[in-house]
């Protein structure tokens, strides 16, 4: 049987050259939470990378831990100024990623609705972020 | 017996991964059994993002690389 392409990738992007973007919202339960959750959500749908469970980094799940650590880039999308997505990300050992604040884009916590509108100015953010940012260097 | 998992659709990377793991653990001199995981949903179960991924007994220990028999030896056992 042929070879299959190298490597069949598990997230959308290509797991081989080292390109496969990981998206890690914090997905915390207030309204910013939830917004970061849903742009999460929403970048994965449009392909810009994908969504990845925040929970098994700080579970240190080894495949989940294990992945991060490979991943070409990483956008964290923190809801407020605790930071817990990337903060989870820092303290499991995962540094050199993107990060997006939704209350630095003009929500504050507690008095935004989780609109479309707002999800799309987040993801919108994210998108930036990680075209500014530089492929990691995955050992 | 050691269960050594080989996550990965059957790319060459995943070939290599599955021959350096052979090769470690014959040189540990182990019992093993090696199982191809091809199903991507079942790779998604062990959270893993991109292939390669080894596992050591239902544990992943690698992901997204090709590590040495050398470097596998240390992580089987
Ligand atoms: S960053 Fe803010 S919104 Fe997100 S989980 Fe932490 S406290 Fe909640």
């Amino acid at each position: 049987m042929a070879d299959k392409p190298c490597c069949e990738p598990v997230a959308q992007n290509d797991c081989c050259n080292g390109a496969t973007v990981l998206i890690y919202p914090c997905s915390g339960s207030s309204d910013v939470g939830e917004i970061s959750d849903h742009a999460g959500r929403l970048l994965t749908r449009e392909g810009f990378g994908k969504m990845h469970c925040l929970a098994g980094i700080g579970g240190r799940v080894p495949g989940i831990t294990l992945s991060a650590q490979a991943a070409g880039k990483i956008l964290a999308i923190d809801g407020c100024p605790q930071d817990c997505a990337s903060k989870t990300l820092s303290v499991a050992g995962i540094e050199d990623f993107s990060r997006v604040r939704v209350t630095d884009l003009g929500m504050p916590k507690g008095k935004t609705p989780v609109t479309e509108e707002h999800t799309r100015v987040v993801a919108e953010k994210g998108i930036e972020a990680l075209r500014a940012s530089a492929l990691r260097a995955t050992a | 017996m050691k269960k050594l998992q080989i996550l990965g659709t059957g790319c060459p990377k995943c070939k290599k991964l599955t021959e350096a793991t052979e090769q470690a653990a014959r040189e540990l001199g182990i019992e093993f059994e090696i199982e191809k995981v091809t199903d991507i949903d079942k790779i998604l179960e062990f959270g893993v993002m991109m292939t390669p991924a080894l596992a050591v007994d239902g544990v992943v220990k690698v992901v997204g690389k090709v590590p040495t028999p050398q470097e596998i030896k240390a992580l089987i056992q």
